[in-house]
C-alpha cells in the first residue's frame, strides 16, 4: 500500500512541479499502472535486477531506488542518479540492480535477459526483471530475447505492462489479438494473465513468476492489463486531444488501483484512517526532503559533457 | 531567389507576399508534399508509428489519415526492422512508400533493412529490381531528450552506398526534396530537424522537385566557405550577417544532399575563398564534416590557406541537463570563431 501510494504521490509532486519548467526533461508517467510495479517488485530483493522503459518512475522507486536522486535528475542537477547525463528516460541505480534504462522500445528486453544470463553463468540466485509495455511486445527484440531465455532456462520474469496503447496507438490497431502472454506461451514459457490494477492479484501472480525463475526453472511471462492516465508523455491529460475516449479513462480511473486496495484493506480491518494519514505524512515528508535536495542541488559544470564517454579508471 | 532564401524576416515577407508568393511553414510544406504525392500518385502511401495521432508527426501528417483513410496513411507496429523490409519489398514491387519515424534515433532499428537490403538491394539484382523507398527521420534537440533521442546519424549511413541522403533546411527544399525523393528510384533518406519546423519560407503550390545532389549558395561570400547541414544553416547564416559587420564575407553553402554530394560547389566556392568551416547537426568524427573535409584534400590539397574547421557536436552522447545541452549544441557563435580562427 505505500509502495503505490508512494508512487502515486511522486508523480503527482512531478505533475504540480512540472509547469514550473525546471524540469527540462520529457516525462512519461505512469498514474494508474503503480499497482504493476508495486506488486512485482515487493518479491525482489535489492540484489535482483530489474530493466525497464522510458516510463520508468515506478520501477525504479519499487525496487528502492531513492526519489531524491530520480527528482535531482530530472532537475538536471550533477546529484541526479545519471549526473544530470540521462534525464527522465534512463534512470540507473546498480546499488539496487537498475542497471540504466532504455527510451528505445524493446530495448531493454534483451538486456534484462542479459541480466539473468549474467546471473546464471555466474550460478547466483539472482533473479532478472523485465519491464515493458504492449509495444514493445512488437519489437524484433522481444521475439529474440524471448526464445533464447527459454532455451537456456535463464531466472527472468517478464512483466508486460498493457496499458492498450503505445504513444497514441491502440493495441487493436497493432495486433491481431489482444493476448500477448499467449505469444510468450508459444515460446514454451509459463505466461499468465492478471489484472494490473489489482495489487494482490499482480503480487500473488509475480510471487509464482518470482518463485520458478528463482527455482531455477527458467522465465515466467506475465502480461498485466492495466491503464496509463495521463498523456503518453508531459503532466497532461490526452483525451482532450483526441488521443482517446474520455469514457475509456472515465471507466478506467473508477478501478484505480491506489483506491480500490485502500478499501479493501480498510473493509478488512486490516487498515485505519489514523494508519492511512500516517502513511500519507510520512510520504509528503520524504517528497518535500527529495524536492529540496534537487532544487538545491548544483547543476554539472560544463566538463560533464565529456566525461563518461569511455571508462577511465580514476575519472 | 525567394527559395534560397532562408531566415525570412518581416520584410521578406511583405515582399514575398506583394509579389504574390506564398509563405508556409517547413513543416506545411512536408505535409502539403505528402498530401499531394499521394492525391497524384497511386503507388504511394505512408507507414510509420503513430501517423495517424492527432498530433501527427510533429504536425507534418496531421489529418492526412483522414483525408486519405487508413490504407494509404498506415499506423504500424512498432517494429522498425521489420516495417522496413516490408516497405522495401512493397517498393520492389512496384510501390513508392514513404515510412517515417518521429526521431532519426530510431533508424538504427532498421540498420539491417536499410544497409544489407534496401541500399543493396538494386546493385546485387544487377539493376534489374528497383528500391524506391523514402524513409523520414527528425533530428531531435533540447528539452533533456538525451542520448537516445537527439541523434543526427546522416554520416552513419553516408559510409553505405546505395543510400541517398537529403537535408532539407528550408521549406522550399522540405516539400521539394521530398517530392523528389518519392521520384527518385533508389532509397532516400530524408533528414528533417526539428527545429526547422516552424520557420517559414516561400513554398509554391503545386508539385515541384528539388534536384537531389545539387548543393545551393546561400550566401554568397569571398574570405570564408561554411559548409552547412540542415539547421546549422541558419545558423551560419546568422553567423555570416554579424561577420558582415567585422568586414569578414563568408560564402554559405548547403549541400542540400550529402549523398550524392555536390563536390563541385563546394570546390569552386573554395578554391575563390580558400578558407573552410564544416557546420552539422551531428558528432564531429566520422561523418559528413570528415567526408567534406576529405574531399576538399583529395581534390584541391593546395587550395586551403588555413586549416579547416569543423563545427559539430562533441563526441559524445547527448546529455539531457539544460546546462549541459547548453555546452552541447554548436551555433552561430562557434561558427563565427572559427571563421575567424581559419583568419588569423
Ligand atoms: C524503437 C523505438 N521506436 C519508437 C519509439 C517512440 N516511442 C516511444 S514510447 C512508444 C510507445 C511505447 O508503447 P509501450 O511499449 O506500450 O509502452 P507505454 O508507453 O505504453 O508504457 C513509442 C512508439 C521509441 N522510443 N523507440
Amino acid at each position: 500500500m505505500r509502495m503505490m501510494l508512494f508512487i502515486r504521490r511522486f508523480e503527482e509532486r512531478v505533475i504540480s512541479l512540472y509547469p514550473q519548467q525546471e524540469m527540462k526533461t520529457p516525462i512519461h508517467l505512469c498514474i494508474g499502472q503503480e499497482a504493476v510495479a508495486a506488486g512485482v517488485c515487493a518479491h525482489l530483493t535489492p540484489h535482483d535486477y530489474l530493466s525497464s522503459t522510458h516510463r520508468s518512475h515506478g520501477h525504479c522507486l519499487a525496487k528502492g531506488m531513492d526519489p531524491q536522486l530520480l527528482l535531482a535528475e530530472f532537475y538536471g542537477k550533477v546529484t541526479g542518479c545519471c549526473r544530470g547525463k540521462g534525464g527522465s528516460m534512463h534512470a540507473a541505480c546498480p546499488e539496487r540492480g537498475i542497471l540504466g534504462t532504455s527510451a528505445i522500445v524493446g530495448g531493454g528486453i534483451p538486456i534484462g535477459v542479459g541480466h539473468a544470463l549474467a546471473a546464471k553463468l555466474r550460478m547466483e540466485k539472482r533473479l532478472s526483471v523485465v519491464f515493458f509495455g504492449d509495444g514493445a511486445s512488437e519489437e524484433g527484440s522481444f521475439q529474440e530475447s524471448l526464445n533464447f531465455a527459454v532455451l537456456k532456462e535463464l531466472p527472468v520474469v517478464f512483466v508486460c505492462e498493457n496499458n492498450f496503447y503505445a504513444t497514441n496507438s491502440p493495441l487493436k490497431a497493432r495486433q491481431p489479438h489482444q493476448d500477448i502472454h499467449r505469444r510468450a506461451a508459444s515460446f514454451g514459457s509459463p505466461a499468465e494473465v492478471v489484472d494490473g490494477n489489482n495489487v494482490w492479484d499482480v503480487y500473488r501472480a509475480a510471487e509464482r513468476a518470482v518463485r520458478h525463475a528463482r527455482a531455477g526453472r527458467g522465465p515466467y511471462f506475465l502480461e498485466c492489463r492495466t491503464y496509463r492516465w495521463q498523456g503518453h508523455v508531459g503532466p497532461n491529460c490526452d483525451w482532450q486531444k483526441g488521443c482517446r475516449p474520455k469514457g475509456e479513462l472515465l471507466e478506467w480511473m473508477d478501478r484505480c488501483p491506489v483506491e480500490a486496495f485502500r478499501s479493501t484493506l480498510m473493509r478488512e480491518g486490516i487498515l485505519d484512517e489514523p494508519t492511512m494519514d500516517s502513511i500519507n505524512r510520512e510520504v509528503s515528508a520524504i517528497l518535500d526532503s527529495a524536492v529540496l535536495f534537487a532544487q538545491e542541488s548544483t547543476f554539472p559544470d560544463a566538463e560533464e559533457v565529456m566525461r563518461n564517454v569511455y571508462y577511465m579508471s580514476g575519472a | 531567389m525567394p527559395w534560397t532564401k532562408v531566415l525570412v524576416d518581416q520584410e521578406d515577407l511583405e515582399r514575398f507576399h506583394q509579389e504574390g508568393k506564398r509563405t508556409i511553414k517547413y513543416v506545411e510544406a512536408l505535409r502539403e508534399a505528402q498530401a499531394q504525392l499521394l492525391e497524384s500518385d497511386s503507388r504511394v502511401f505512408l507507414l510509420g508509428e503513430g501517423i495517424d495521432d492527432p498530433g501527427g508527426v510533429f504536425g507534418s501528417t496531421k489529418g492526412l489519415a483522414q483525408e486519405f483513410g487508413s490504407s494509404r496513411v498506415m499506423d504500424i507496429p512498432i517494429a522498425e526492422n521489420g516495417m522496413t523490409g516490408v516497405a522495401v519489398g512493397a517498393a520492389t514491387a512496384g510501390m513508392r512508400p514513404i515510412f517515417i519515424h518521429m526521431r532519426m534515433d530510431f533508424l538504427p532499428m532498421c540498420m539491417d533493412q536499410l544497409i544489407n537490403h534496401a541500399a543493396k538491394w538494386h546493385y546485387m539484382t544487377g539493376g534489374s529490381v528497383r528500391v524506391p523507398l523514402v524513409v523520414r527521420s527528425i533530428i531531435g534537440r533540447g528539452w533533456g531528450s538525451a542520448g537516445q533521442h537527439s541523434q543526427g546519424l546522416h554520416g552513419l549511413f553516408l559510409h553505405v552506398p546505395g543510400l541517398r541522403i537529403a537535408l532539407p533546411a528550408t521549406p522550399y527544399d522540405a516539400k521539394g526534396m521530398l517530392i523528389a525523393a518519392v521520384e527518385d528510384e533508389n532509397p532516400v533518406l530524408v533528414c528533417e530537424h526539428r527545429w526547422l519546423y516552424n520557420t517559414i519560407g516561400f513554398v509554391p503550390e503545386g508539385l515541384y522537385s528539388v534536384p537531389l545532389g545539387q548543393a545551393l549558395i546561400r550566401n554568397p561570400g569571398t574570405d570564408v566557405t561554411v559548409v552547412a547541414l540542415s539547421y546549422m544553416v541558419l545558423e551560419a547564416l546568422k553567423a555570416a550577417r554579424d561577420l558582415e559587420q567585422e568586414g569578414v564575407s563568408v560564402e554559405v553553402v548547403d549541400p542540400r544532399t550529402i549523398a550524392p554530394l555536390d563536390a563541385d560547389t563546394i570546390l569552386e566556392s573554395l578554391s575563390k575563398t580558400g578558407r573552410l568551416v564544416v557546420a552539422d547537426v551531428a558528432s564531429r568524427t566520422g561523418g559528413a564534416c570528415a567526408e567534406i573535409g576529405c574531399l576538399v584534400a583529395e581534390r584541391i590539397p593546395l587550395a586551403l590557406k588555413a586549416p579547416l574547421k569543423r563545427v559539430a557536436f562533441p563526441d559524445a552522447p547527448t546529455p539531457a541537463s539544460p546546462v549541459l545541452e547548453q555546452a552541447y549544441y554548436p551555433g552561430a557563435e562557434a561558427i563565427k570563431q572559427a571563421v575567424r580562427e581559419t583568419l588569423a
